[in-house]
């Protein structure tokens, strides 16, 4: 038997330990929110948060996540600032790949709230849009990322001293 | 274009009216045909309504509180097609559109024809959708008009309330009040006024589309989401051809010790749909999956096996070379005379390679055998279509299978045949249990319905002066239509044969030529090693990359600037002065396009060593639907590596009426994308009778890094709104390869464009 928490949630299950963590979310679990896209971990369409850090699960062992933390784009609960991006830029057509490429975004902004487009472009480049839908994904992270709190990393040097003067 | 079934009345009903009736505790508002239940019985709108005696594609109903749900016959694939067809009934029927809900129906032979595709949705619907909310309207007004005791001559419909000067009431106290019994004759909806331009305050105004925030929490459902209690899980073995192989052994020792695997089916298809398939079961899909890879599948391949995409390009440049070969689609004047009178004359071939559609949810779909009804739950863009085919396949009539639909992953034109429905019926009838099956990547890529490689073969005559007299232009391909709808197949100009009319779109383009004639010819080898798909924006598609790459070389000949060259053909003369209400204006509105690019692009400034502008023009899907489209690419070419980098590329459309400006405007970034990631990102080949790319690692369409500076503008408009979701796509790959032959003087006629051939020219 495998645990792990699952969108606040301790799991477990009793599947086969190759059996990729994918389909044991979507049909073990009826979180249908990832997807099944290529199946080689290259268009992202499965991507969750493990531990924090997003990766494919398409391919990814149920074996390895033994004791993790995970959470898929349900556990975001309509309150991450992407989301709300989204809509506001209008940004889905098809819809398949969003999921997926929202949760990769989410952990680009919890690094850096205010990326550049290179940043974008090299956290995004494994996330495919068959719809084409880039210029709004692109548009949506900055403006999900400036609704939020500026990361430590991105204060202006000045603003970095002064908060060591005050510890 | 005409086909066997007449697109124009989508209603599928020759004989309909429009009703309004309360049925329960709701109005119910649809065309229909009041009178048809029980001979001579004069049935009233209420009771035609109950029964259900109404067409789908127009059907939306009021309930007490108000609320408006509008029912939505068309697949919803990212289009946002239920906003745009919900905002134009809204517009005309006076509700608030906070009211309004949208539902996409199932499936039913009784619907009649439901085929969403070839951008024709707004097309073809927008007057019926109006009219049909006028006559709502109308019916609302009169009852609310009377609950108050006033003329309804004095009242109007506004934000879901009928209002008579200084009174009003609600829709939804008059649905509560009132007993609605109306029903409007064709005479009388065409006569029902319209709201101006002007007055509009939904259509051509920005609105979000109702299907977005499902899609940014997990909860939209697509075909692959299904689960029916008790259902099995199946992949499918593809065979090494499309048509002709047969299992001659199966082994399965390997399979059996995989936990979960249940077994394999021989799937028998009275269609011939499937010729030599295997499906493998399992009560997981990991399990499936990974049995299917360890069952061992003897064939006896069918006779494309051997087949490669250089004999299919090779028959194809043999097909356009012999002048009796094919049938006419344009016969202008006499070109053999221009061919004679030519002081200088042009010849070219433009190729084009086999495309996979790629759309990111794999096919799949789900079958159920209940209560002597076959349901089946897939994403499909063509019920009509498949329908009947399904029907054949197991064995049943067609009354007795529903077709539950749901969100596409992508559509693009895969989804216009259900073939995919096939093999999870078959299995699910031959297990007699509920089952879902789902293709690998590999496994959606290898049967996928690929955009069939082609040829095209010009030939131009031009006088002293360098005007343009004669083009003589031959296109052979695989047809989609010849296999999967033929009914949609037209007569040739001469009455000799048939001809795809999809496959030919873009030929009869709008530039004025004394002498021109044009020949279609189906790539019979194409057609019998796969199934030719529709692609995204089909025929234009490949066609488009010919005539405007070769309208270039022809201006160059002629030592004349090419958008000045075009502005000179697209004079709106004779049949290219264009027809009321959906193509007026004709080449005169293309030529408006062109005139405003020249501007937006800054067409002819000096630019650095290395770097070139190109031009291209489309007119959407059809020449009775056209979607004024043009394209100037700025790229940079690497001289040692033949590395093109596109450095913008500005977009000008004229669609007439823009009814949902913010989803036109992301299907116009979606398609331009598209045709710059057909231009120089992807493109397979057929190998051994089968594509050779089918997954990422080989097939490589564009990703965010690769998108350049786009800036699309839409030409204000209040002409007929027309398609958007393919023209983008036609302009990129005939602008870049113009822009190429600008940059560095290397003419490249082979679609994609690869950095080989660019080099190859550079180094001549």
């Amino acid at each position: 038997m495998i645990s792990f928490t699952l969108n606040g949630k301790k799991v477990s299950t009793t599947v086969l330990p190759d059996t990729p963590l994918l389909w044991v979310i979507r049909d073990e679990f009826d979180l249908k929110g990832t997807k099944f896209g290529c199946g080689i971990e290259m268009c992202g369409a499965c991507t969750v948060h493990i531990d924090g850090v997003a990766q494919r699960t398409c391919s990814l062992p149920i074996s390895n996540v033994a004791n993790t933390t995970i959470t898929t784009i349900e556990g975001l609960n309509d309150s991450h600032p992407l989301q709300k991006a989204w809509i506001d830029e209008q940004v889905p057509q098809c819809g398949y790949c969003q999921s997926g490429q929202i949760m990769q975004a989410a952990t680009l902004l919890s690094e850096n709230s205010r990326p550049t487009d290179e940043d974008i472009n090299a956290h995004m480049m494994g996330n495919l849009c068959r719809c084409m839908a880039y210029i709004r994904i692109k548009k949506a992270i900055k403006r999900a990322g400036a609704s939020m709190p500026r990361t430590v990393d991105e204060r202006p040097a000045s603003d970095v001293n002064a908060a060591k003067e005050v510890s | 274009m005409a086909g066997e079934i007449d697109r124009t009345n989508t209603t599928g009903l020759t004989r309909r009216s429009f009703l309004v009736g309360t049925v329960g505790a709701s109005v119910l508002m649809a065309f229909g045909v009041p009178g048809l239940r029980g001979v001579g019985h004069a049935v009233s709108s209420p009771e035609a309504l109950a029964a259900k005696n109404f067409a789908p594609t127009v059907w939306f109903e009021i309930n007490e509180q108000g609320k408006v749900l509008i029912n939505i016959a068309k697949a919803e694939m990212g289009q946002h097609v239920g906003t745009a067809l919900a905002r134009v009934i809204t517009e005309e029927l006076g509700a608030s559109w906070d009211d309004v809900s949208i539902k996409h129906v199932d499936a039913d032979s009784k619907w009649g024809f439901m085929i969403t595709g070839g951008s024709w949705s707004v097309f073809k619907s927008f007057t019926s959708l109006s009219q049909a909310g006028a006559a709502g309207r109308m019916a609302l007004v009169e009852a609310g008009a009377q609950l108050l005791g006033k003329s309804s001559k004095a009242c109007d419909a506004m934000e879901s309330k009928v209002v008579c000067g200084e009174q009003s009431i609600t829709f939804a106290e008059i649905i509560q009040k009132a007993k609605l019994d109306r029903s409007f004759s064709d005479e009388e909806l065409a006569a029902l006024p319209l709201k101006p331009a002007k007055q509009r305050r939904l259509v051509g105004k920005s609105s979000q589309a109702i299907d977005i925030p499902a899609k940014t929490n997990g909860s939209a459902r697509f075909g692959i989401d299904v689960d029916i209690p008790g259902m099995v899980y199946a992949r499918p073995i593809i065979p090494p051809t499309r048509y002709g192989s047969t299992v001659t052994t199966v082994d399965d020792a390997a399979a059996r010790k995989i936990p979960g695997y249940i077994g394999y089916q021989i799937l028998k298809d009275p269609s011939e749909t499937l010729q030599g398939w295997v499906s493998v079961v399992a009560d997981n899909y990991a399990s499936a999956m990974k049995a299917a890879d360890v069952v061992t599948v003897e064939y006896k391949a069918g006779p494309t096996a051997h087949v490669n995409e250089e004999d299919i390009q090779a028959e194809g440049e043999r097909l356009t070379k012999d002048r009796t070969a094919g049938f006419l689609l344009i016969d202008d004047g006499n070109v053999d005379q221009a061919r004679g009178k030519a002081t200088t004359k042009l010849e070219a071939q433009y190729r084009t390679s086999s495309v996979l559609h790629f759309q990111m949810e794999p096919v799949n779909a789900a079958a159920e055998l209940k209560d002597n009804i076959w349901h089946i739950h897939t994403g499909c863009q063509s019920p009509t279509v498949i329908l009947p085919i399904v029907a054949k396949s197991l064995g049943v009539s067609e009354d007795n299978i529903r077709l539950h639909q749901y969100l596409l992953g992508g559509g693009f034109g895969r989804r216009l045949f259900g073939d995919y429905i096939i093999p999870a019926a078959l299995t699910a009838q031959a297990i007699a249990k509920p089952v879902k099956m789902i293709f690998t990547r590999p496994d959606d890529a290898r049967f996928d319905c690929v955009r069939s490689p082609s040829v095209q073969q010009f030939h131009a005559s031009l006088d002293e002066k360098g005007d343009l007299r004669g083009v003589e232009h031959a296109v052979t391909a695989g047809w989609p239509t010849a296999s999967m709808l033929p009914g949609f197949l037209i007569d040739s100009l001469d009455k000799k044969g048939k001809i795809d009319p999809f496959s030919s779109s873009g030929a009869d383009h709008w530039y004025s030529l004394p002498n021109h004639r044009v020949r279609m010819i189906n790539n019979d080898l194409a057609q019998r090693t796969f199934l030719p798909g529709y692609l995204r924006a089909v025929g234009p598609g490949w066609i488009g990359w010919g005539v405007e790459s070769f309208i270039d070389e022809v201006a160059v000949a002629a030592n004349k600037d090419p958008l000045a060259f075009r502005l000179q053909l697209l004079d709106g003369k004779g049949k290219n002065a264009g027809k009321s209400p959906e193509s007026v204006g004709g080449a005169k509105r293309l030529a408006k396009v062109l005139n405003v690019l020249k501007q937006q692009a800054d067409w002819g400034k000096l630019l650095p060593e290395n770097e070139g502008m190109g031009i291209a023009t489309a007119f959407g899907q059809e020449r009775t639907m056209p979607t004024w489209v043009a394209c100037v690419a700025h790229v940079h070419v690497d001289k040692q590596s033949g590395t093109v980098t596109v450095k913008k590329l500005n977009v000008t459309v004229d669609c007439g009426t823009v009814v949902h400006p913010d989803g036109a405007l992301a299907q116009m970034e979606g398609s331009t994308l598209w045709g710059l990631s057909l231009a120089l990102h992807e493109g397979t080949h057929i190998e051994q009778g089968q594509v050779a790319a089918n997954n990422l690692h080989t097939y490589t369409p564009l990703r965010m890094v690769d998108v350049p500076d786009l800036d699309i503008q839409f030409i204000e408009s209040e002409e007929f709104p027309v398609g958007l979701g393919e023209p983008g796509l036609i302009v990129v790959a005939p602008a870049i390869a113009n822009a190429i032959y600008a940059a560095v003087g290397v003419r490249v006629r082979d679609l994609p464009i690869r950095s080989e051939a660019i080099l190859q020219g550079i180094e001549g």
